[in-house]
């Protein structure tokens, strides 16, 4: 390894050649502020554009000062980074920022959160002498996500996220100088772009510029309606995640907490997600292995490899950028709307409600979901299956909102039937997680044969495209596994031209799978955070009794008393669906 | 067309032609360049052929459209060889004249020809005129004396032998280091050593390297580029042959503003004619060699003449900067090693191979060798493209060259380097003009634009005009230019109002500062130096308009007063009536008066009063609003 020596505020530091003057700083613990600059390292995701400017140090002998973010440490190098010149440039292009920002900080959702304001309070900026003219766009509100873009600060990682780590490019700059801003080509509805709904822009935007639309004074309106029974259904990804919210530590999982909250909140029954994804294992499962059945025998028109379709970032992906391979994906509906499905005509006739008295709630760490649970064909007679769906910040606030001291609430469990749930729901939330839960049950059933092991490690991790090669008793099942949307892409375009090795592929939109989605509280770049949630999840498989979906007594009497069997007549009506052609309003092409 | 395939073969093609040429007795120049091409050039063109052909003086006359003169506030130029007769303005309707007493009686038309403004004399050829005495044309050696659209007339020029030279009898490394030894430097305006640059990109280990013709000329005003590529694209195509040979890359590629239809069409016209005759595309002059250039359309942004940006535009991409390292001759187009010359450096290229590096060094200053283009505008006699050696003073471009300031006004300023630039003023007259010394002085070469400004010129308002381009052209990545030139802009713009401040004179400073030091690309690390420029030598200026809410060159309209002459004025009320903001007061009979404070400066009063009783002043007293508001 090739090293450079440099000094940094009259200390000396070692780094590896190519190291930037960022990362060698805070090696020994120099912190130098930054804005545009963002990286998750174990994620592979960098954007340092150096747009922004604010962590600019002074270099001996360089004639202006340097972006610490995207400047390579040289051997020799003399850095001073908080004289009065860097200081002053520091504070002016700050306030040149806020010069052009809405100073609304008092009604800003992004407020406690915003990377700008915490740069203000940590420079001291008590008045901005630059009075005029500030950026003015009209604010674009689709169905999941909000675009104020008078609160963009070019910092263009949404640009990043969108283009680099899941090339779908609804999101690039736009105009020029003072006009620019990042925007849908053409400056059109995010609703009109290819935007899939991932909400990787909200999760990385330092503004609050892009943010989740919020439907809690929806959920408050159903829930103070007494003619309406209002049911909640969480998903596996969110009990990691909500302490940090309430200053725990990354990781913690806060599973009872959450079920005593919500029940605080008013909702009448206290539902698990993780239900339905033991059922979308039981659909899912039993159709790969009648596609596999099928194409051992020779059939030719059977389509493998079978991808799975629980994230509705990556459905909305696929119908918009590979329409030719609308068969390949499973036609198993995501868990949260086989849950809708499922509680608004079993669970609804359990208790002699009407469903279009009973409003489904769901918590969701993703903001695709609330598109998804909008979807027409998710709907009878206009009355959707899922009615709302919040966010995994949304619920904190409204926790908070509701004067539920969390911290002090007893650890509760969920109601039945629909809140018993195996560890095989409950990874779902980890990339590899719905993969590993299937695997664990269509192996069973198709051999036989009780797993000595339940966890697949080979299936985890947190690599962008892994793959394994799971041993069915002789049949060796090639699995693929992508998160992130260009990982998909890679895989996609494999099928596509016919390369493709693997008989199933599990596909997640969010960089880390739904613990990393767009509605979980903000990681700020920390991608340590995603793996603490991960970890938190597989301990709570670890830590169930039972850990497949094929064992789970409810979805049992649930196929019992009402369903038959998977892939069922009944099964096909309420827990599948199809998919549609959306190339039309793909205005770019990555290919 | 038969391919040539050796430089021997050039040689004698040249011979040929010469020889071809030689039968002439009189050669006829028209200009074609884009000015005298809008000033129907073209028809001239036509009618002059159409009269030589009629009078069957067809064998010993030859009419030849050309590139530009340089002389263009005076276009559409013809210039007859081998006298040198300069004539300009001329028109269609003044064919016939110049056949008829000049090409067949031999008198020359003397109201065609130039008037020396000084002087005031007719000037009877281009060797006595003024504006040609101290230029020394290297880049602009053909223009004006070839058609561009004939390589023939290149090749009789020594064309390509530069190109046959560095492939029969050189290596890339003898190449480069006749580039570096000459001293050229980059003339789009950062200066940067040619020759090094392509060494640079020589030793990048690569499967494909790029040579980018950087012809995205943006400064306002500025016309070098084009010129060249109108009136001798082929030196240009020739140079970019030769750079890919030196730095080992076959492929080329021309950036250029969409804007130069005229650029285009001729540069398309030249490749084709240079693929024809085997100059360029595989085998080049029979050797291994093998070249080829493309044309890429920019789209009149200015910051894509910033290398990064060009390049990243012509990958389809946002034309935006990035951060340098890594720099286009490591990593460029496509990711691989480009090197990026200007066009004026291109065609520079040519003649140093030919005529040798020590020649060339020859000419200029110790670190700034050779020539260079300006284009000279502004309230000055002879505006024009104009090429002198380094070295040159501002005094003798101003006052020789372009022949003083016009209508006999006081030289005030002299703005240089393009909207980046700054303004220089009398005590910089005599600085000899290079790289070096230009920077030190606040101003920069840039791609050479230079406007004179005159005292009817306020600079507050100069430094105004410069920031709302620069406004208009930032691309919007960093912070500093983004926002901070719109700040500029705006607290200028509150100066020339009226409403400025002392505060605002420090928030100028402070701002352009920063931005100069934490602006990404070259554009905002030098968009503030028409106000450091201005601060520095017009202080008593901005001061004028911050205290005095004056402007001493009566340029700022809100810092005007429309003044009433009490003597003058005889009471008639029409001034009072025509005022839309009731800021005149008086009594019928009695002498009016206008409250400054409330004045809207809309000049109906002016307009209405048929005594000449109101004025504009410069100044006017407060203590006479005292009294008339007590």
């Amino acid at each position: 390894m090739q090293t450079v020596k440099l000094t940094i505020d009259n200390k000396t530091v070692e780094v590896e050649k190519g190291t930037t003057i960022l990362k060698a700083a805070r090696k020994i613990g120099i912190d130098i502020p930054t804005l545009c600059h963002f990286e998750m390292c174990d994620m592979n995701i960098e954007n340092k554009p150096g747009g922004c400017r604010i962590c600019v140090v002074e270099v001996a002998g360089r004639k202006n000062l340097a972006p610490a973010c995207a400047t390579e440490a040289q051997d020799g190098m003399v850095i001073n980074s908080h004289n009065i010149r860097v200081l002053n440039a520091r504070r002016t292009v700050l306030k040149l920022l806020i010069s052009d920002h809405p100073f609304d900080c008092l009604v800003c959702s992004k407020s406690g959160n915003c990377e700008l304001q915490s740069l203000a309070t940590k420079f001291g900026i008590r008045e901005i002498p630059y009075q005029g003219e500030k950026s003015t766009y009209r604010k674009d509100t689709s169905p999941s996500i909000i675009r104020d873009v008078d609160k963009c600060i070019m910092c263009r990682r949404c640009e990043m996220m969108c283009n680099e780590v899941q090339t779908v490019g609804a999101l690039s700059a736009v105009n020029r100088g003072f006009k620019s801003v990042v925007a849908p080509a053409f400056e059109m509805d995010l609703e009109k772009s290819p935007c899939t709904y991932c909400g990787q822009c909200v999760s990385v935007c330092p503004t609050g510029a892009l943010t989740e639309v919020d439907h809690s004074n929806d959920i408050l309106r159903a829930l103070s309606d007494r003619t309406k029974t209002v049911i909640v259904q969480t998903a596996p990804a969110v009990r990691a995640a909500l302490g940090e919210e309430f200053g725990l530590e990354p990781g913690t999982s806060v599973t009872g907490k959450m079920v005593a909250a919500l029940r605080r909140l008013g909702f009448k029954f206290v539902f698990d997600t993780d239900f339905a994804a033991d059922l979308t294992i039981m659909e899912e499962g039993t159709e790969l292995l009648d596609r596999l059945g099928r194409y051992l025998k020779g059939e030719e028109d059977v389509k493998l490899p079978m991808l799975t379709s629980c994230c509705p970032g990556w459905v909305n992906f696929f119908e918009h950028n590979f329409p030719d391979l609308l068969d390949i994906p499973s036609t198993a509906k995501s868990p949260q709307q086989m849950f809708g499905a499922i509680a608004k005509t079993y669970f609804a006739d359990k208790i002699g409600v009407d469903r279009k008295n009973l409003v489904v709630v769901s918590i969701m760490p993703c903001l695709a979901k609330k598109y998804e649970c909008q979807r027409d064909e998710f709907k009878v007679n206009g009355n959707p299956d899922v009615d709302f769906s919040i966010s995994t910040r949304e619920l904190a606030a409204f926790i908070k909102q509701a004067n539920i001291d969390f911290m002090d609430l007893p650890d509760e469990e969920f109601d039945n039937p629909l809140g018993e749930s195996t560890g095989a729901g409950v990874i779902f939330g980890n990339t590899g997680g719905v993969i590993e839960a299937a695997c664990r049950t269509a192996y069973e059933l198709h051999t036989g044969k009780t797993l000595e092991k339940v966890e697949f490690n080979a299936l985890r991790g947190m690599e962008g495209i892994r793959s394994a090669t799971i041993d069915f008793d002789g049949l060796p099942l090639n699995i693929g596994i992508a998160h992130g949307l260009a990982n998909a892409r890679k895989l996609l375009n494999e099928v596509r031209a016919g390369r493709s090795k693997y008989h199933a592929i599990e596909i997640m939109a969010c960089p880390g799978g739904c613990i990393g989605g767009g509605g979980q509280p903000y990681h700020f770049g920390n991608s340590e955070i995603l793996l603490k949630r991960a970890a938190s999840l597989y301990n709570e498989d670890d830590c169930k009794t039972i850990r497949k979906s094929h064992e789970n007594p409810h979805i049992m009497r649930l196929y019992d008393e009402f369903l038959g069997k998977p892939l069922s007549h009944k099964s096909h009506e309420l827990l599948h669906t199809t998919y549609f052609d959306k190339s039309d309003e793909v205005a770019i092409n990555h290919d | 067309m038969t391919r040539v395939k050796s430089l021997p073969e050039l040689v004698y093609m040249k011979k040929v032609l010469e020889a071809e040429k030689a039968k002439y007795k009189q050669h006829v120049h028209v200009c074609g360049g884009t000015g005298c091409h809008a000033a129907q050039s073209i028809a001239l063109d036509e009618k002059l052929k159409r009269i030589i052909n009629d009078k069957g003086l067809s064998p010993d006359v030859h009419v030849t459209s050309t590139g530009c003169f340089g002389f263009c506030e005076k276009g559409p130029i013809v210039k007859i060889l081998p006298d040198n007769t300069f004539y300009t303005e001329v028109t269609p309707n003044d064919a016939r004249e110049i056949i008829d007493n000049h090409i067949v009686a031999g008198n020359k038309v003397e109201r065609l020809l130039f008037t020396d403004p000084v002087t005031n004399e007719r000037v009877s050829d281009s060797e006595h005129m003024e504006f040609y005495k101290k230029q020394k044309r290297i880049a602009l050696r053909n223009c004006g004396a070839i058609n561009p659209e004939n390589i023939n007339e290149y090749i009789v020029k020594d064309g390509y032998q530069a190109l046959g030279k560095v492939l029969t009898e050189l290596d890339a490394q003898r190449t480069i280091d006749i580039i570096k030894k000459s001293g050229l430097r980059g003339r789009g305006g950062g200066g940067f050593p040619t020759g090094l640059k392509w060494e640079i990109t020589s030793k990048v280990e690569a499967d494909q390297k790029y040579v980018v013709c950087n012809a995205d000329e943006g400064d306002p005003g500025a016309f070098m580029d084009r010129a060249i590529l109108e009136g001798d694209p082929h030196s240009v195509i020739e140079a970019m042959a030769i750079c890919g040979f030196a730095i080992g890359g076959s492929k080329g590629l021309v950036y250029i503003r969409a804007e130069y239809p005229l650029a285009i069409q001729r540069l398309q016209k030249a490749i084709a004619q240079a693929r024809d005759l085997g100059l360029l595309g595989e085998n080049i002059l029979g050797s291994a060699f093998s070249f080829d250039i493309q044309l890429r359309f920019g789209a009149g942004a200015f910051v894509c003449g910033e290398e990064t940006a060009l390049i990243h535009s012509m990958e389809g991409m946002r034309g935006e900067p990035t951060f340098k390292p890594p720099f286009p001759s490591v990593s460029g187009y496509l990711g691989k090693p480009t090197n990026v010359n200007n066009v004026e450096t291109f065609a520079n290229i040519p003649v140093i191979i030919n005529n040798g590096a020590e020649w060339f060094a020859s000419i200029g200053t110790e670190k700034s060798k050779g020539t260079k283009v300006f284009a000279l505008a502004g309230k000055i006699n002879n505006v024009g493209l104009i090429e002198v050696p380094m070295g040159i003073t501002l005094r003798e471009i101003i006052f020789e060259i372009g022949g003083g300031i016009k209508n006999g006004k006081k030289f005030k300023a002299v703005q240089t380097g393009g909207p980046s630039g700054g303004c220089l003023t009398e005590k910089h007259l005599d600085t000899p003009i290079d790289y070096d010394n230009l920077t030190e002085v606040g101003s920069m070469m840039g791609s050479g634009g230079m406007i004179v400004l005159d005292e009817d010129d306020c600079m507050v308002s100069v430094a105004k005009f410069y920031l709302d381009f620069i406004v208009e052209e930032s691309c919007g990545k960093c912070a500093p230019c983004r926002v901070g030139n719109k700040r500029l802009y705006e607290i200028l713009d509150k100066i020339t109002q009226g409403k400025g401040t002392w505060e605002d004179l420090e928030r100028l400073k402070n701002l352009s500062s920063v931005i100069k030091d934490t602006s990404l690309c070259g554009l905002g690390q030098t968009s503030p130096n028409p106000v450091l420029s201005t601060l520095e030598n017009f202080w008593d200026e901005y001061v004028e308009h911050v205290e005095d809410k004056k402007c001493r060159a009566g340029q700022c309209k809100a810092l005007l007063y429309y003044v009433i002459d009490e003597d003058q004025c005889v009471g008639c009320t029409a001034c009072k009536r025509s005022c839309p903001v009731n800021a005149i007061t008086g009594d019928k009979k009695q002498a009016h008066y206008i409250h400054q404070d409330i004045c809207i400066k809309c000049g109906a009063c002016e307009e209405k009063c048929a005594f000449d009783a109101i004025s504009i002043q410069l100044e006017h007293t407060p203590k006479k609003i005292e009294n008339a508001n007590s």
